[in-house]
């Protein structure tokens, strides 16, 4: 961007400060620390100049917002017309608890839903498992059936809201279940709105709720690639999350870099289950973590747009400018809230939204204080979304487009998050893509060794978290957090005694007869879970079939 | 020093987030324990069966999913059933909300770590309360 001559004369002054300032400056302030590093462990330098950015090519490598290679967003006026979705991840206990919550939400002014659904939930089993013993409705709501998802939308009209729903094993019978309810709503498939998270090799990666071996996840997953293309053509059929890889610890590069290798690994399945790369790589969506290292959050949220519409369109050969722009949910950090002194984690949370916003996102859950503890109470939801709605409507970042495009550190912090991510995505290439370095252990090997060394760090004090290795109080114990009733389970297990009595058994058979055998054959299991769903077999009943004919996962432990 | 103390990190229940399991593991490790990690979703059963199979000092389970009010007091009742209590020092770490903490200690639960603990404090803590 700058004249050859101008860089010359840039580098014999910037010596010549260097020399008459900084040097003897040094010698009355020394700076706080030999070597400054990012939160990921990059080398930040004491100042950044046009010679940091000397190789920035402004069409070429940012370009105009809605244009290739996104850098600046993915559309041309991003906040000016529209903000970004507000979408609290919100469930816990029984469906009647969570339509509640969603009602107050809605009431408050968030304008998307998030459902959080129970562990035995995401792992495909009912609430009378065995091993849901004291999980159900802990960590979101238990569905067991259609009847529970009939009572957690209603009320809720399914054409006005758009829902995201964070499933990834049992993705194909939840989505099923919410096509159901929009039918009974009078609701067509088109018109629903709404992401299915369906990220499986995140789950075997860094989040654990995986059910089915790789091979036979992959085709659950393009199997609802093909079925939304036509059926469900505005539903994002996945949502590419490293925002559980970083809570694992990975850095910010490592998070871009295996989110993206993952994505790589859907679209390759994808083509070769015979479909077009464009008829479904528009409704791909991504899910990024925001941390505290404001302007290197901003600069890898622009590094992942950047590099993902270069992978599309250079390795996959898409044409439809869709297929190439990375849009993204964010949520922020939950790993970097504190369990000390919980009101600071409200501040946290401000910078994190605004690392989000500067960098472009399409839609942003705030965490809650209380989140280091327990779940959130509705007070402290209100507080998260207000900082959403202040950051809005009284900062002014969201005036205009990429404010912080141009600026020497962010544009060189930009272009070294995207370069070493693609080193790490041709590491993956060389050991057979995301399934088989996850199956050798390298990916969680990485995160380890990132999350091992943060640690260390945190305990010689070399990195300071305000209130828990430094400025710590004497605490009294938290008071008023959010408790889930232990006969949440009790009350799912009658009401799936109730469904199973009032349904038609010989139907629930035949339909998971049905099913079973399309997958042991080829076809798409979609349309087949979809009625096993509306005939109300069970989830855990679904998912069983499913486990008789794919088998189960087998962890690789890696420590 | 006479022979290294022996560790099982376990992650009861179904919830995935294995980076604080993970951490302790390595540093036990490196405090110079011998460590055995279960990986996810162990029943109780499970955890008691490997820990007697490893005859290990410590048992360090992980659990963020909350449901520790029922599986970790469940887990120290067949510890006692198997006759093993009295030799191994049963921990606990993860978000574990402060009211819950007194209930889990008079369950046989011996030490209970939430977030921010350093890991020399846990370290500490095992070399001066083993039972055997």
């Amino acid at each position: 961007m700058y004249e050859k001559e101008k860089l010359e004369q840039l580098k014999k002054e910037k010596q010549r400060w260097q020399k008459e300032k900084v040097d003897k400056g040094l010698s009355r302030f020394p700076e706080r620390k030999e070597a400054f590093t990012s939160t990921s462990g990059r080398d930040v330098e004491r100042l950044y100049t046009p010679e940091d950015v000397a190789e920035l090519d402004y069409q070429e490598d940012l370009g105009f917002p809605g244009e290739y290679p996104y850098t600046r967003g993915v559309q041309p006026t991003m906040y000016r017309s529209r903000f970004w979705t507000m979408r609290q991840y919100a469930g816990f206990a029984t469906a009647e608890e969570s339509n509640k919550r969603y009602k107050y939400l809605l009431d408050q002014g968030q304008t998307g839903l998030s459902v959080a659904f129970d562990l035995p939930t995401q792992i495909g089993y009912d609430s009378d498992h065995e091993l849901a013993q004291g999980e159900v409705g802990k960590v979101g709501v238990a569905i067991d059936s259609l009847k529970d998802m009939e009572i957690l939308f209603d009320g809720i009209p399914l054409d006005k809201v758009s829902t995201s729903m964070t499933i990834n094993a049992p993705a194909a019978v939840l989505l099923a279940m919410y096509i159901a309810v929009g039918e009974k709503q009078g609701v067509s498939a088109d018109k629903l709105r709404g992401t299915i998270q369906n990220d499986i090799l995140k789950e075997y990666i860094a989040r654990g709720t995986y059910i089915f071996p790789t091979e036979e996840s992959m085709r659950l997953i393009t199997d609802i690639f093909a079925y939304c293309s036509k059926e469900v053509p505005n539903w994002n059929t996945i949502s590419i999350s490293g925002y559980h890889i970083r809570e694992a610890g990975s850095s910010a590069t490592q998070e871009v870099a295996f989110t993206l290798a993952d994505g790589i690994a859907y679209v390759e399945a994808a083509i070769k289950a015979g479909l077009d790369v464009d008829s479904f790589a528009p409704r791909l969506s991504f899910f990024f973590n925001s941390h505290n290292d404001l302007l290197e959050e901003v600069a890898k949220f622009r590094a992942a747009r950047r590099l993902w519409a270069k992978i599309m369109k250079e390795r996959f050969g898409a044409k439809n400018p869709k297929s190439m722009q990375l849009k993204f949910h964010t949520q922020t950090a939950g790993s970097t809230l504190t369990a000390q002194q919980p009101d600071n984690n409200i501040v946290r949370v401000a910078i994190q939204t605004l690392a989000a916003v500067l960098g472009g996102t399409q839609s942003l859950h705030t965490n809650s204080k209380d989140e280091a503890m327990a779940l959130p109470t509705e007070d402290s939801v209100r507080v998260a979304l207000r900082t959403q709605q202040v950051v809005a409507h009284e900062s002014g970042v969201a005036d205009t487009v990429d404010p912080l495009a141009g600026s020497f550190y962010v544009e060189s912090l930009t272009d070294s998050i995207e370069k070493t991510a693609l080193e790490y995505i041709e590491k993956i290439d060389e050991l057979g893509g995301a399934p088989a370095a996850i199956e050798q252990g390298y990916i969680q090997k990485e995160i380890m060794d990132s999350s091992y060394n943060y640690q260390k760090e945190l305990e010689k004090e070399e990195r300071i978290v305000v209130g828990m290795n430094k400025f710590q109080v004497e605490e009294k114990p938290i008071e008023g957090l959010l408790k889930v009733d232990p006969k949440v389970e009790q009350l799912q297990r009658d009401k799936i005694a109730k469904t199973k009595e009032s349904r038609d058994e010989n139907l629930v058979k035949e339909k998971l007869e049905a099913l079973k055998k399309a997958a042991e054959g080829t076809d798409n299991t979609m349309p087949f879970i979809l009625e096993a769903v509306k005939a109300y077999a069970t989830l855990g009943e679904i998912c069983d079939v499913l486990r008789e004919v794919f088998g189960e996962y087998q962890q690789s432990v890696v420590i | 020093m006479d022979k290294p103390i022996r560790v099982l990190v376990a992650k009861p229940g179904l919830d995935g987030h294995d980076r604080g399991a993970k951490v302790i593991a390595r540093a036990l490790r490196d405090a110079g324990m011998e460590v055995v990690y279960t990986g996810l979703r162990q029943t109780p059963d499970q955890i008691v069966q490997t820990a007697i199979q490893e005859d290990v000092d410590v048992l360090a389970m992980s659990i963020l999913s909350g449901a520790h009010n029922h599986l970790l007091p469940t887990i120290v009742e067949k510890l006692k059933k198997e006759g093993v209590y009295d030799e191994v020092l049963v921990l606990a770490g993860g978000v574990i909300p402060d009211d819950d903490i007194q209930g889990l200690k008079d369950a046989g639960i011996e030490a209970v770590f939430t977030p921010g603990t350093p890991t020399g404090v846990t370290v500490e803590f095992i070399k001066k309360n083993l039972k055997k």
